[in-house]
């Protein structure tokens, strides 16, 4: 197995390098959000107010952790299913963010919007919550505090794994393995 | 008649909470391990190395095995010759899921209003509360961790009874290739036949209760189970959906008698981290 460091936000370079079925290991900042932050999100940008911060350049993460035991930094913080924040991608995308990690399949909807915007969807290791909080060194609550589980997070990761799912030239991990078998 | 304290009820289940958060059944443990030995895809060996991992990690530091410490489903199979004392039983197990995702740290999930959305219980309550009254004087509550990535992708359907067990097969299979990739495969696939629209949901649900490889009493049923779980690791879906030949660890069907008009079918996928524990009082 061979995994490709990278560094988020991604550079323009970084994005054109990845294609469907790499995997990667991600190093850098993480905007960690999920359901209800994406819908206060997504309003907001339609409205074209002021973002509590910016997105431009930003990698999404859909996650909603478990608190913190005494000690540490996060509780387990694995990914939650992507395709319920398939409605708000445009959105998103619009702001400018540019990466998504989450798990499962999405919306032909959404791939075509990342090749449109230069985007990319990894998908990361779902279920594996426990495992994943060791590659989380830093958090802090950036908005939406009310929401509890579902505020959102600014993470400090280091060598995240991930596998690059829809990449920003329309490729596809799942239909090329549907297809090789 | 045997009494038990209410009291006694909510220490149990709450043990059962932090418990099944934390530590994975070795039967589901033993079936990935061997799934790893046998799986050809890469990409499904390196996930299921990475969630035996992930289970080995979580029971050493006492870490929720996931972030979706799910909706609490408890059923209770309660010997008739049982007197609860102190509080009524569904209390007493609301009282347990609360003291349990508090003091083990695991995530409230929980919205008060399914369509309003803006409040959470905040201590993962209230639980799914199954109760099944049997002979005895024993008090047993099995405890179900259930995420809503796998519960999402779970469905019923009324088959028209002329469908048959070719109707069934192609209900099961179709739902596991069009959503099993989203409910965190590889699955436990529970499946409910018979009775009416929730009773074979309860039942699918009830099925995923079942040990791994325990397969059904019922000859017929349990030469079904088989069948189906080859077809369904015939899809390649594999590990997460990265393709691979490890797509279901277990199809656990139960059945019920039924209407001359009905064939209800439910599935219900259980994901990877399939976490629950049982305790007898």
């Amino acid at each position: 197995m061979n995994f490709i460091p990278i560094e988020s936000p991604f550079s323009e370079e970084t994005i054109s390098l990845l294609r469907a079925g790499d995997w990667v290991l991600i190093s850098g900042r993480l905007i960690a959000a999920r359901d209800a932050a994406h819908k206060l999100l997504s309003e907001m940008i339609k409205e074209g107010k002021d973002l509590p911060f910016e997105l431009k350049g930003e990698t999404i993460y859909y996650v909603g952790p478990t608190p913190p035991p005494p000690g540490k930094v996060i509780g387990s913080a694995g990914p939650t299913t992507s395709s319920r924040m398939d409605p708000y991608m445009l959105s998103f995308l619009q702001a400018g963010a540019r990466g998504f990690i989450g798990k499962g399949p999405r919306s032909p909807r959404v791939r075509e919007l990342l090749s449109q915007f230069k985007g990319v969807y990894f998908g990361t290791l779902g279920g594996a919550g426990a495992l994943l909080s060791k590659y989380i060194k830093d958090k802090e609550v950036i908005a939406f505090p009310h929401l509890g589980p579902e505020a959102v997070l600014r993470l400090k990761v280091v060598d995240f794994p991930a596998v690059v799912i829809y990449d920003a030239f329309g490729g596809d991990l799942f239909e090329l393995r549907r297809r090789i078998d | 008649m045997r009494r038990i304290e209410a009291r006694t009820v909510s220490e149990k289940v709450a043990e059962l909470a932090v418990r099944a958060n934390y530590f994975l059944p070795d039967d589901v443990l033993s079936a990935l391990r061997r799934a790893e030995e046998q799986e050809t895809s890469e990409d499904g060996r390196f996930v299921l190395a990475k969630l035996i991992e992930n289970a080995e990690l979580a029971a050493k530091e006492h870490l929720p095995l996931c972030q979706d410490t799910g909706v609490a489903v408890v059923f209770v199979t309660l010997g008739a010759e049982v007197v609860i004392t102190g509080g009524s039983l569904p209390e007493a197990i609301n009282e347990g899921v609360a003291k349990g995702y508090r003091e083990g740290y695991l995530r409230a999930s929980i919205l008060a209003d399914p369509l309003r959305r803006d409040r959470n219980t905040g201590d993962n309550t209230p639980a799914v509360i199954h109760i099944e009254i049997v002979p005895g004087d024993r008090l047993v509550i099995d405890f179900l961790v259930k995420g809503a990535g796998s519960e999402n992708m779970s469905s019923v359907a009324m088959l028209a009874p002329a469908e048959g067990i070719n109707g069934v097969k192609r209900f099961i299979l179709s739902e596991v290739a069009r959503k099993g990739a989203s409910a965190c495969p590889p699955l436990i696939i529970g499946v409910g036949i018979g009775g009416t629209m929730e009773l074979a949901s309860t039942l699918a649900k009830r099925a995923l209760l079942r040990p791994i490889g325990k397969r059904s009493e019922d000859e017929a049923i349990s030469a079904l189970e088989e069948e189906l779980l080859l077809l369904v690791n015939e899809l390649g879906i594999g590990p997460l959906g990265l393709g691979g030949r490890t797509t279901a660890l277990a199809v656990n069907i139960e059945t019920h008698p039924c209407h001359i008009a009905s064939l209800p079918v439910a599935v219900n996928l259980g994901c990877h981290s399939h976490r629950h524990q049982r305790v007898v009082i």
